[in-house]
């Protein structure tokens, strides 16, 4: 006699096992004809027929949707989403990505009812409390950065890459001719490679040295007069901060080339170093990653691009401007700079206007003493475009680029926010100010690259959490970010390969070397670690690191979360050395086992089709 | 697996086996082993001019997509259609599947390319073993 051993297929739906245990069909699966998930009242107004009005547009068979009640769509979505793992859940060490907490402030603020149900197309008299926050929050990403113009338009981190590349494009044009060659470094985002290549320009790769950083002698050979710029992230994608920076500033500046950073590892330098001070021309800063808005999930993301003034008038459009006078409102002249708010609520006496290097609050000047390699002085002695006249000047012009006043709609000016009182907005000074409006009479600008002003609702959560935090609070969570990744770094250092020995920012990049000579790799070690319950870290990235495993840990993480990754971590490679199939093979405390994955990039299945 | 010493290298690791005046090339055992699993390869069409050191197509695995850099310029007599198909069998036998052949229009390039032995220093110095 058979037997027919009940295997638990993919498809498994008998009601044996809790749903959390068992596999979910897809709604077409679960259709049956007939069944709905609405009632309508009968018709209580002539009835009209539907191909007269549609003629040869009117379907003549209905369309293949699945058929369901409501509750068994809603049981399906709910049972799905607890199949996420989420920060909410656990430790979750992306590398790259800063996957950190996103506070419960910050959605607090963001529901709001007037700000969430602010429109983008109510009058500007009417939106200045919004505009008010797209400044504070500009002004204070000019603060961390140290740059001295922004956009917040660009809806993520590659969008902000090609927003800056756009400008440096764009200014280069200016300049009569745009130059056909971008450098990026071989450890570099695949994003930056791209966004060179959509502006039209060719990527021409830079080799790291032996530290993982910048080959100064290597760069100074391939920086030529057709250099458009260099992208680079700082610290690099291994963690790494590159010490050299403020001479790599300079050998592309000697070259009139710009240096273009990717603020994708922000989160190793708030409060400690700001880019605008070692040389960086163009940046995009990541909300979702640095200034804990929700990433993943679709977020949406966030990423503003900072400039020094030289770019400004290329900015996309509109650029936010205050009125001279009160009496301008809703009758948008010429903007004039934003000067002496103190958006924390200090004395405005001291907010001078930004010239020269925007100056670095008082309780970072120690800190800057200490990077006495950094020189001072103009960064950047190309020639460059005047705003206020539209013309080229300075070709042979010493004179520091962000001297000089401010052109019409330059940005705001005089921030100093972080050494004043930290008591925000509630001194009643808004009602002093002069009303913000959008600036569109920008005649060198590349234009709009996003829909209305950009994700607001990230800037709210921004500022919410750049508030909540503080100068300090900021400082803090860089300081324990680094220390976190250290952290790891020390216990996991004995038993993982270190490719690089430079010291680690955020963020530790090991190798499986050793666990390799077994057959186990860094894509089965991070599939081990799904069955210790934490999100696997990023798997063969940068690729300058063969078998790369790159962890993240955020600020975010107590020290018992961290000790129970690392438990997890030693004892995957314990099961390398004694059980390696048992990591060859994992996952096997999910739902499904290992997938395919070549499978399923060779022949994917894109379209659930009804069976023959 | 060894590394045919009738062929020549680059340092991005392609190789290229010339009969004649027709060069095949392909990617090296160490590219498609560093690469892994092979999904996908973009090659030119017949009758494309490709040019020394400067990219044709690329290949793509389940990690990584990568350039594939010309060894020779010339034009591509022949593209190795099996691979739409089948890219798995550059992981299979890398050392005799080409993607490309073609007429090459200046053979004296193949003397700046690296024979077996200087190919296996270069590999084990990028690899530091």
């Amino acid at each position: 006699m058979a037997t027919n051993s009940p295997s638990p297929g993919p498809r498994t739906t008998g009601k044996v096992r809790p749903h959390q245990t068992q596999n979910e069909a897809l709604l077409f699966e679960k259709s049956s004809p007939g069944k709905r998930a609405y009632k309508l009242p009968s018709l209580d107004v002539p009835p009209v027929n539907p191909a007269s009005l549609l003629g040869a547009a009117l379907r003549t068979q209905a369309p293949l949707l699945p058929e369901l009640s409501e509750i068994e769509i809603i049981r399906h979505f709910t049972r799905l989403s607890t199949w996420n793992y989420a920060i909410d859940l656990g430790m979750y060490p992306l590398g790259s990505c800063t996957m950190k907490y996103n506070p419960r402030v910050n959605e607090f603020v963001a529901r709001i009812e007037g700000l969430a149900d602010a429109h983008p197309y109510r009058p500007e008299s009417l939106a200045q409390g919004i505009l008010e926050i797209f400044d504070l929050l500009e002004r204070c990403l000019l603060d961390i950065t140290g740059m001295e113009a922004i956009t917040l338009q660009p809806a993520a981190g590659a969008h902000g890459e090609f927003t800056g590349i756009l400008l440096t494009r764009a200014w280069h044009e200016s300049r009569g001719n745009p130059r056909h060659k971008i450098l990026i470094p071989d450890s570099a985002h695949g994003t930056n490679p791209a966004t060179a290549a959509i502006c039209g320009y060719e990527v021409e790769n830079l080799k790291s040295n032996a530290d993982g950083g910048i080959d100064l002698e290597a760069l100074a050979r391939q920086v030529t007069g057709e250099t458009a710029a260099l992208m680079l992230t700082n610290p690099s994608t291994l963690g790494v901060f590159e010490n050299q920076i403020h001479k790599i500033a300079d050998i592309l500046h000697d070259k009139g080339a710009l240096l273009y950073m990717d603020g994708a590892n922000m989160n190793a330098l708030v409060g400690k170093v700001r880019p605008g001070d070692f040389g960086v021309d163009v940046m995009h800063l990541n909300l979702h990653k640095t200034f804990s808005t929700p990433h993943g999930g679709g977020g949406p993301g966030s990423g503003p691009v900072a400039c020094k003034r030289f770019l400004e008038p290329f900015l996309p459009i509109p650029v936010l401007v205050r009125s001279q006078m009160a009496t301008e409102v809703g009758a948008p002249g010429p903007g004039s700079p934003r000067t002496g708010l103190g958006p924390w609520g200090g004395d405005p006496s001291h907010l001078g206007t930004r010239e020269g290097t925007a100056s670095a609050p008082a309780e970072w000047e120690e800190f800057d003493a200490d990077q006495s390699e950094i020189e001072a002085g103009p960064l950047f002695r190309a020639p460059f475009f005047d705003p206020s006249t539209g013309e080229r000047v300075g070709d042979d012009d010493p004179m520091p680029l962000h001297a000089g006043a401010p052109g019409p709609g330059s940005p705001r000016t005089g921030l100093g926010p972080w050494g004043g009182d930290p008591s925000p907005l509630g001194t009643g000074e808004t009602q002093s100010k002069s009303p913000l409006h959008w600036d569109y009479n920008r005649p060198h600008s590349v234009g709009r690259v996003r829909a209305f002003y950009g994700n607001t609702g990230m800037f709210i959560r921004a500022l919410a959490y750049i508030l909540a935090n503080g100068p300090d609070g900021l400082r803090q969570t860089t300081e324990d970010a680094v220390l976190n990744a250290n952290y790891i770094r020390k216990k996991l250092e004995d038993i993982y390969e270190l490719p690089y020995n430079t010291p680690s920012m955020h963020e530790v990049v090991f190798s499986d070397r050793r666990q390799a000579a077994r057959g186990v790799k860094t894509g089965d070690i991070a599939k081990r670690l799904i069955d210790y319950g934490f999100h696997p870290y990023t798997v063969s990235f940068p690729l300058i690191v063969p078998g790369a495993l790159m962890i993240e840990p955020t600020e975010s993480e107590s020290v018992e979360e961290l000790d129970l990754f690392i438990a997890a971590m030693r004892s995957i490679a314990h099961e390398a050395e004694t059980a390696p199939e048992l990591i060859k093979n994992a996952p096997h405390s999910t739902r499904v086992s290992r997938l395919d994955e070549v499978q399923a990039a060779r022949k994917p299945i894109l379209r659930w089709k009804p069976p023959a | 697996m060894p590394y045919p010493a009738n062929y020549r290298y680059t340092r991005e690791h392609e190789w290229i086996s010339v009969n004649g005046k027709t060069g095949s090339i392909g990617i090296t055992d160490y590219a498609q082993n560093s690469l892994g699993d092979i999904v996908y390869v973009d090659a030119p069409k017949v009758g494309a001019q490709v040019t020394a050191a400067k990219p044709f197509g690329s290949v793509e695995s389940v990690k990584a997509v990568s350039d594939l850099y010309s060894p020779v310029s010339g034009a591509v007599t022949q593209v190795n259609e099996s691979l739409k198909t089948e890219p798995d069998k550059i992981n299979a036998a890398p050392h005799e599947t080409w993607i490309i052949q073609v007429e090459l229009s200046n053979p004296a390039e193949l003397d700046s390319l690296l024979d077996a032995a200087a190919y296996e220093k270069f590999i084990a110095e990028e690899t530091g073993s």
